[in-house]
């Protein structure tokens, strides 16, 4: 067969097989960073700010560069085995090609879950937002958020169900407007123009471990908030143009912008606020980045971090809802769920089921559960996902050593990234049981009784050859 | 002011409803234009599959 440029138009994205209707190939490396960087920035703008709580304000730069570490190398290892398994459903056809069908319905699952429970964090706090705009707008009375909520996820999953490149334009835009917002505050309130207001060491002298070393320990469980959901440029790896440059380039350009902001508004908000007020997100702080723009006395930057803090959580929730609904479609698809949900739109070209079918699921989680459960059940599934990556590449380095198949990008110092994961998740795991105990042991309880469902029941269904399609040779020791 | 808030929390319910049967009436009309096969006749890894044949020359 003669060369085919598959992204021309006459193709589309279509190839030989089958497929009348797949997803479009039609994003670069900016929209990966958008969909990156797009659902992380909101934890920049809040909720980071709890590690301060838990173990004051040197804590939670400690845990702002461990998470830091953890997710560079989760970033790297990504962009090695995404390059290659370039797959709507991301880790879940990772883990599907390379660990096998049972950790692949698992995978599948904490993504699913990660990212609508992180949808549905954004649209109460989007509520919340504008429920406060209506205070400073001189309204009296206490707005009901419940439209505002609704009103988010509706208009981000017909968004999403218009078309891909759309919704991660619109990304883009409001993802750079949100971290362009951070660099302005700190270029307006550190010195560097006009007079700075920072005041580290008054504010630290007597405060540096108020709880100690496990108050540090503690606090790193906040610190995954600086850069929770990274790992989700892999979910656009069938749409994009050209997976094996664009994957790995907009996901390491994403953690490097994430590891800039993080460090900046860590440095911006615990010169300005008292660590007491700082580390108290729902009585305190709840957007540390406005309340330090609110300290500036700065008109100008209080509406920019205002429009930045919506715009971060609007990114947020928009690009969760075009992750989950692509690993949902992924797992439809193979029939690991019902088949109906692997449909596409003929017309927008998007998975266009999944993306309606999650609407719901995102609106009871946001208009019937506290804000910090669904956090803490977002958080979980991330955690457990990331446990999963080190494991993954181990066994994608040992059964497809290097040089058996083309990689679109190779990471370095293998396997050391693999091994600091894997002992950064299970310090965090320590951490996260000491706040979030019965969480945990709940959540690991419910994935034991969906895997045995999918073990003795669902698997009979699924199409056990055609699920991998890879073209690549046997692994080595098979 | 009041009122202002108050119409603008009737304009979210409406737009909320408003995209909701954009996105329903739509997924109604798409599912009874085109047949089940065409709808879900999407294959994971088209184009590695393609580049392998391009491979095989």
């Amino acid at each position: 067969m003669a060369q085919t440029d598959i992204t021309s138009s006459e193709r589309d994205g279509m190839g030989p097989h089958g497929t009348k209707v797949g997803l479009l190939r039609v994003l670069g490396p900016a929209h990966v960073w958008a969909l990156g960087v797009g659902i992380v920035l909101v934890g920049e703008y809040m909720g980071w700010n709890f590690a301060v709580g838990k173990g004051g304000a040197y804590a939670a730069l400690m845990a702002c560069w461990f998470a830091g570490i953890l997710y560079s190398c989760v970033a790297m290892i990504d962009s090695e085995v995404t390059s290659t398994v370039a797959a709507a459903g991301g880790q879940y056809t990772q883990a599907k090609h390379i660990v096998g069908p049972l950790m692949a319905f698992n995978v599948g699952l904490y993504l699913v879950f990660a990212y609508t429970m992180l949808e549905a964090a954004n649209a109460i706090t989007a509520g919340y937002l504008v429920s406060v705009v209506a205070t400073m707008t001189g309204y009296g009375g206490a707005l009901d958020q419940r439209p505002f909520i609704i009103l988010v996820i509706m208009f981000l999953a017909w968004l999403n169900y218009r078309g891909v490149l759309a919704t991660l334009t619109f990304n883009l835009v409001i993802t750079s407007i949100a971290f362009i917002a951070i660099i302005v505050l700190f270029l307006s309130t550190s010195g560097i123009i006009g007079d700075g207001i920072m005041q580290h060491a008054a504010l630290f002298e007597g405060h540096e471990k108020p709880y100690g070393w496990i108050g540090i320990v503690a606090a790193m469980h906040f610190g995954l908030w600086f850069y929770l959901g990274i790992e989700g440029t892999t979910q656009a790896a069938e749409e994009v143009r050209s997976p094996a440059r664009a994957l790995p380039f907009g996901t390491l350009a994403g953690i490097m912008t994430l590891l800039i902001a993080a460090t900046l508004t860590w440095y911006i908000c615990s010169g300005v606020l008292p660590w007491e007020f700082l580390g108290d997100g729902v009585n305190g702080s709840v957007a540390p980045l406005f309340d330090t723009a609110r300290l500036s006395g700065s008109n100008a930057l209080i509406w920019f971090l205002g429009i930045g803090t919506l715009f971060a959580t609007l990114a947020s929730a928009n690009g969760c809802i075009n992750d989950a609904s692509r690993a949902w479609f992924a797992l439809g698809r193979d029939k690991y769920l019902p088949a109906w949900f692997g449909a596409v739109h003929p017309q927008y070209r998007t998975p266009y089921r999944s993306i309606v079918f999650l609407v719901p699921i995102a609106l009871i989680f946001a208009l019937g559960a506290p804000l910090d459960q669904v956090i803490t059940f977002s958080i979980l599934s991330g955690l457990l996902g990331y446990t999963f990556m080190p494991l993954n590449i181990l066994m994608f380095r040992k059964k497809w050593p290097m040089g058996t198949i083309k990689r679109g990008y190779e990471h370095p110092f293998h396997p050391i990234p693999a091994i600091v994961l894997l002992c950064l998740c299970a310090f965090t795991f320590f951490a996260v049981f000491l706040g979030y105990g019965t969480q945990l042991v709940a959540m690991i309880g419910f994935y034991i009784v969906v895997s045995l469902w999918f073990h003795f029941w669902r698997y009979r269904f699924v199409n056990r050859g055609a699920q991998f399609t890879m073209p690549w040779p046997k692994p080595l020791g098979y | 002011m009041m009122e202002t808030w108050n119409y603008i929390e009737y304009a979210a319910w409406g737009l909320s409803a408003l995209f909701g049967l954009l996105m329903v009436m739509d997924w109604i009309k798409t599912d009874s234009t085109y047949s089940e096969d065409v709808l879900t006749s999407s294959r994971e890894g088209e184009l590695e599959a393609m580049t392998e044949e391009s491979h095989k020359g």
